[in-house]
């Protein structure tokens, strides 16, 4: 019999209602596979194996009985930042001591109810905040990927490294992730698998720990654009608990990935060219051009001209945000609490010793900007430029049906070669974060692989709500690039 | 506009964050040198440009109707407090 593991959702989906096998089966070569794998990756900070077999064999039951869900008896990894009953959540973070949540996030309880099967949850960068998951307090997650035959350990990206690496290495069929600046489409670029980000609004936030309220969106990574596309039906809709959740009615995402894309117009940003880029990704980015118009799209240069605002601006919007959603841990109604001598002691001492360094140095910038006297001069600025980088978006898609560009100004680097210059580290989202800015559907797919074997992507960013078009010029490319290569499984 | 040492100390009081004597100097510095790269947004026109307050163009805020809809579950609100005791969660003392 074939490895399962290494099937895709739509095969592995396939391959259970024909019988060829069981959810449990399919389970058990999951938890099997996560044993040897885990110790090297750190993907999972947790693993659910009773939950899993006991909703693998509630799946196959339900399949008997002519009753599948969508994705009926599909072991999934769940990413740490969301709440799931009964089971430890953390978001990577020491302030959350052991908490385990007495209720289920919308976009995980979704999945759960279109019959997914939860192997685990997911490392990530402490409340995500973090391009290469070395602000995990679990520790960074490795990538299985490695350069030529060096056996340095690469980051997967982050903040949702642990879905990346762990649906790369086939330790999950897919895998719920989210994205604040690029942490689904990053790490998805790093690992050579699929993640998109939805428009702002189609997956609830409620029961997702929040990081920067107006930024954060989930969505799935995944090994193939389809499998992104079934995955994200099932996470998306409208939740009344989420006060910006959006009311449109879902469009079939599948469907769309069949869709051709002649006649298109895809726009071409000159600004996403940066200083220091690899000429391989330059070349990457020629390739997807020849890609889309051989499949019959008009190729249209456009310019987004306050792009080189972009990080700056989040890096602005982003922590004043994360520092009045932090402000809630205080050790008193949940967490680990580290006494003082008074009230303000116990909340100083119990914050400072929960939240990593990363994360302190976030909240005291966004403390910073919001402090009077300051607030016009940053938060408010920085919300104008934000609308001048969303306007920027609006122009173009009057011309164009979506945008083209490399999803990350490099390849994979190793553990530990940023961790010291924030600002470095920062630069990583800088074809990513704009999406999150405008509020807009982006989707990272892996193209090519550079001169060490590791892989590169391309991202594609449609108008609001359009995630049909994002996923109709990703299919397209996908089948163009026929990106096939894999990371060598060195830790069996 | 350079941190200096006082407005960290002040910024971290704020955020009611211990920050170590000797993690003073060196926050500066990292703040300063995220600030100074943030700087460049003063470059931007932002005259008459209207603050950026919604990711999604044209929404309100929805409304419902002012009723309870979750809740009557001490236990549960409980689960994971540091320390309870007769349904109440225990905290330092505030008043004197």
């Amino acid at each position: 019999m074939t490895d399962l593991t290494t099937l895709t959702l739509a095969e592995a989906l396939d391959g259970m209602e024909k019988k060829h096998f069981s959810s449990l089966e399919i389970t058990d070569a999951f938890l099997s596979a996560i044993d040897k794998a885990n110790p090297h990756l750190n993907a999972y900070v947790v693993v659910t194996p009773e939950i899993a077999r006991e909703r693998a064999k509630a799946a196959d039951a339900k399949r008997a009985s002519g009753k599948a869900g969508r994705l009926e008896g599909a072991p999934l990894g769940i990413k740490d930042l969301f709440c799931t009953e009964g089971v430890r959540t953390t978001a990577c973070s020491n302030i959350l001591g052991e908490f385990t949540p007495t209720y289920e996030s919308t976009v995980s309880a979704n999945l759960k109810r279109d019959g997914a099967v939860m192997l685990g949850k997911l490392n990530m960068d402490e409340f995500a905040m973090g391009s290469s998951n070395e602000t995990s307090a679990f520790g960074p997650v490795v990538s299985p990927w490695r350069r030529g035959n060096e056996d340095a350990k690469l980051t997967p990206g982050g903040s949702s490294g642990g879905s990346a690496s762990a649906v790369s290495a086939d330790l999950c069929l897919g895998a719920t992730a989210t994205d604040t600046g690029g942490s689904i489409r990053q790490p998805a670029a790093f690992t050579g698998t699929v993640g998109i980000k939805p428009t702002y609004g189609r997956c609830s936030r409620w029961g997702i720990v929040a990081f920067a309220s107006s930024l954060d969106q989930a969505g799935p990574i995944a090994k193939t654009v389809e499998d992104a596309a079934m995955l994200l039906q099932s996470m998306a809709g409208h939740d009344a608990k989420d006060s910006t959740s959006l009311t449109n009615a879902l469009p079939d995402f599948r469907a769309a990935t069949k869709r051709s894309i002649k006649g298109m117009v895809i726009g071409v940003p000159e600004e996403y060219r940066v200083d220091g880029m690899p000429e391989e990704i330059e070349a990457l980015w020629q390739q997807g051009i020849e890609w889309v118009k051989a499949a019959g799209a008009t190729v249209k240069k456009i310019s987004l001209k306050h792009t080189k605002y972009a990080l700056p601006t989040y890096y602005i919007v982003a922590p004043a945000e994360a520092s009045s959603n932090l402000a809630r841990y205080d050790g008193m109604r949940y967490g680990a609490r580290v006494a003082g001598r008074d009230l303000n002691a116990t909340y100083e001492n119990t914050r400072a010793s929960g939240f990593g360094k990363e994360v302190q140095r976030r909240i005291l910038i966004g403390t910073y900007v919001l402090s009077a006297g300051y607030y016009d001069a940053y938060y408010l600025r920085a919300q104008k430029v934000r609308q001048r980088i969303a306007q920027d978006f609006r122009d173009a898609f009057a011309e164009v049906d979506a945008i083209l560009t490399p999803a990350t100004p490099s390849a994979a680097f190793a553990l530990g070669e940023k961790s010291g210059d924030p600002v470095a580290m920062y630069l990583n989202d800088i074809f990513t974060v704009t999406a999150n800015l405008a509020g807009l559907p982006a989707l990272a797919l892996p193209a090519a692989v550079d001169a060490n074997g590791l892989p590169l992507g391309l991202q594609v960013i449609g108008k609001a709500l359009d995630e049909e078009s994002v996923f109709a010029v990703s299919a397209e490319l996908e089948r163009a690039a026929g990106f096939q290569a894999k990371a060598a499984k060195w830790w069996l | 506009m350079s941190i200096d040492e006082k407005t960290v100390r002040k910024v971290a009081k704020l955020a009611r964050l211990a920050l170590p004597e000797e993690r003073v100097k060196p926050m500066a510095d990292e703040l300063n040198g995220i600030m100074a790269w943030i700087e460049q947004l003063n470059e931007v026109d932002v005259e008459g440009v209207e603050p950026m307050t919604s990711a999604v163009e044209g929404m309100s805020l929805p409304m419902r109707e002012d009723e309870v809809t979750a809740g009557d579950d001490p236990e549960k609100v409980l689960k994971n407090a540091p320390k309870s005791e007769d349904g109440f969660f225990v905290v330092p003392k505030v008043v004197e």
